[in-house]
């Protein structure tokens, strides 16, 4: 792996998580930040000359939210990479297969049946959701594509339709129940606002696995972009290649998607910008995609925050802002490139 | 009852101080809306404007009120929707008039078309508009000596728990609509409400960029540690006190360490109708309560 560009999305990540720290509604002194950040360590004894609740602002508001937008972030990005690869696809996202649209339903139904506080049990649902959804898209596409060999190009059709179908029945819900809309609606609009240590902590075993298991399969995803039958000739197996990053990336869609709402374009955006500045092999594109979509989210909710504050904007606004002209633009580049 | 109902339709007295029988035009926000006879078939598709009427004794001239109208009990309740408006289901009613706070779909167009006189009273911007519409209902059904009673009782009762308490403390609040922590700035009806007392609205500073019903950020909410928290989420939501002192960083929050925080009822804090001066006092209540500002 070459280390030059691993060493440049590493400082990008740190000097975005960086801003993420010291830029806030609240407006905290930039040094007593630093100060009370290396408090935190041990052995260090400090005094930031922030008050207790100031304290409880950095470490229990800030600091979450800004780990939280790099895992899912990193996640997101790093998931797209993934689909893009088992499909041989550029626009392959982690929306296409029906994890979005069964995370959307899932969280859905949860706000509307509870009757209490649906903050932790709005993500265990979405998490159910995104994976019932890639399994069902996943199920009808093997069913459907039992006979031929283009697998691939049936899923993402079966994706389509299963995430038409959630969507159809999450609006259905929706509209029974006009009460919770304003809580729905905020989580389609995404965001990493609520986020505290019990999320982080609840999603981030699931988060290490994903990237442990798709940082193994990169140099695999390159010997399936050369064809399938060159992979069987060297002895791999590209449908349980395919089947396992599938899994994963869904895991990793759920991940953030559980914990964040819906945040569109992170998947499609981040891969292609890596792919043009470090080239296209997987060994390189899966990890840096994890670390460029956490600086890229990272960014984008400071973005958020910041703009209108002590207001807020959702993620999901600020990240389609930047994601839905560029996705055009990586249409027509492609499109030049794929058309025969 | 019988013998009242008879002459309803004759043009005597309909009943109680009903007008009964003459044509009354009414300035509404769809224009100047005119109705032939004192209404025996009253259409509400707004909760607020469903209390109103049984208020100012239109109670028995309603006969059907949307789903949300859960005030009073008595109302008859249907599965007519005020977001989702259906002309067909409303005209099933065979209504007289039609009272709503939101022209939804062209509804008010559709109802127009057939002939069915419709009363547009969008939510109120400050007090004097509550007590217009308020007026404008009891002019429309007969009851427009009621409804000046109803605004003069309304008035007074506000102006004398403004009165007790002691005004000006320079509290600061903070008034929750839901979770996401979406509140309202000084320059909403709610917000005028808590202007009566003096109080300082935290949310003033997003004004300028998010419009009257910002989306606050938490760090800036604890940041600004105000010393009152009023949760109008309580049925929504399911918040309280004590969910509120479990917050991420709020724990130390002046209004959580000084019971500071106040459960208020959902529907008392959105309808701008006759039980506004309920609200009104639940604020004051608070304000009486909290220790000065220093």
């Amino acid at each position: 792996m070459r280390p030059l560009p691993l060493a440049a999305a590493l400082a990008l990540l740190a000097a975005t998580s960086a801003a993420g720290l010291l830029i806030g509604a609240a407006d905290l002194p930039a040094g007593a930040v630093l100060t009370a950040m290396l408090d935190r360590l041990p052995f260090v004894e400090l005094h930031s000359g922030l008050s207790a609740i100031e304290r409880n602002v950095l470490f229990e508001l800030r600091l979450p939210r800004v780990l939280m937008a790099a895992l899912v972030g990193g996640m997101l990005a790093m998931a797209g990479a993934g689909y893009q690869g088992v499909f041989r696809n550029p626009l392959a996202d982690p929306y296409l297969l029906g994890a979005a649209a069964g995370a959307g339903v899932g969280a859905t139904l949860v706000i509307v049946v509870t009757p209490g506080d649906p903050t932790y049990t709005v993500p265990l649902a979405a998490f159910a959701g995104a994976l019932g959804g890639v399994l069902l898209a996943y199920a009808l596409g093997s069913m459907a594509g039992s006979g031929g060999g283009s697998g691939a190009a049936v899923l993402v059709l079966a994706g389509v339709a299963v995430s038409s179908f959630l969507a159809a029945v999450q609006t259905f819900v929706q509209q029974a129940r006009t009460d919770e809309l304003q809580q729905i609606y905020a989580w389609i609009l995404g965001g990493v606002g609520s986020a505290d240590w019990r999320q982080l902590a609840m999603v981030a075993p699931y988060a290490l696995v994903s990237t442990v298991v798709l940082l193994l399969h990169g140099r695999l995803l390159d010997v399936l972009a050369v064809g399938d039958e060159e992979a069987s000739s060297l002895g791999l197996s590209a449908t349980r290649v395919r089947l396992v990053v599938l899994v994963t990336a869904s895991l990793a869609t759920a991940c953030a998607v559980a914990v964040s709402g819906l945040i569109g374009f992170v998947g499609i955006v981040v891969p292609h910008v890596v792919r043009r500045l470090a080239g296209g092999s997987y060994r390189i594109v899966l990890p840096l995609s994890l670390l460029g979509g956490a600086a890229f989210l990272g960014l984008a909710d400071l973005a958020a925050r910041s703009v209108v504050a002590p207001g807020e904007l959702p993620l999901g606004v600020v990240t389609a802002f930047v994601g839905g002209p560029f996705f055009v633009a990586v249409l027509r580049a492609t499109r030049r490139q794929v058309d025969p | 009852m019988t013998l009242a109902a008879g002459c309803g339709s004759g043009g005597g007295e309909g009943g109680g101080d009903a007008a009964g029988g003459g044509a009354v035009t009414v300035q509404a926000a769809n224009g100047a809306v005119t109705i032939p006879a004192t209404p025996k078939r009253i259409v509400s598709l707004s909760p607020t404007h469903t209390e109103t009427l049984f208020a100012i004794g239109a109670g028995s001239q309603v006969v059907a009120v949307d789903e949300y109208s859960d005030h009073p009990a008595n109302a008859p309740k249907t599965k007519l929707s005020g977001f989702k408006p259906n002309a067909e289901a409303i005209i099933g009613h065979k209504p007289d008039l039609v009272v709503l706070s939101d022209d939804m779909n062209g509804i008010v167009k559709a109802l127009e078309k057939v002939k069915v006189p419709v009363l547009l009273e969008p939510s109120a911007a400050k007090l004097d508009d509550a007590y217009d519409e308020i007026m404008d209902l009891g002019t429309a059904t007969g009851h427009a000596e009621q409804a000046r009673k109803l605004t003069d009782d309304m008035r007074a009762r506000i102006q004398r728990t403004v009165a007790a308490s002691s005004k000006g403390k320079g509290l600061t609040y903070y008034h929750e609509l839901d979770n996401q922590l979406h509140t309202v700035t000084s320059s909403t009806f709610i917000g005028q409400v808590y202007g009566l007392f003096g109080l300082q609205n935290i949310a003033d500073k997003a004004e300028k960029a998010s419009g009257g019903y910002p989306q606050l950020s938490r760090e800036f909410l604890v940041k600004s540690d105000p010393d009152l928290v009023f949760l109008a989420d309580t049925k929504c939501c399911a918040q309280n006190a004590a969910a509120v002192a479990a917050r991420p960083g709020w724990q130390n929050l002046t209004a959580v360490k000084k019971d500071g925080v106040i459960e208020l009822d959902d529907d008392l804090a959105s309808r701008w109708g006759p039980r506004l001066p309920e609200f009104v006092q639940a604020i004051g209540d608070a304000v009486q309560k909290a220790p000065a500002a220093q």
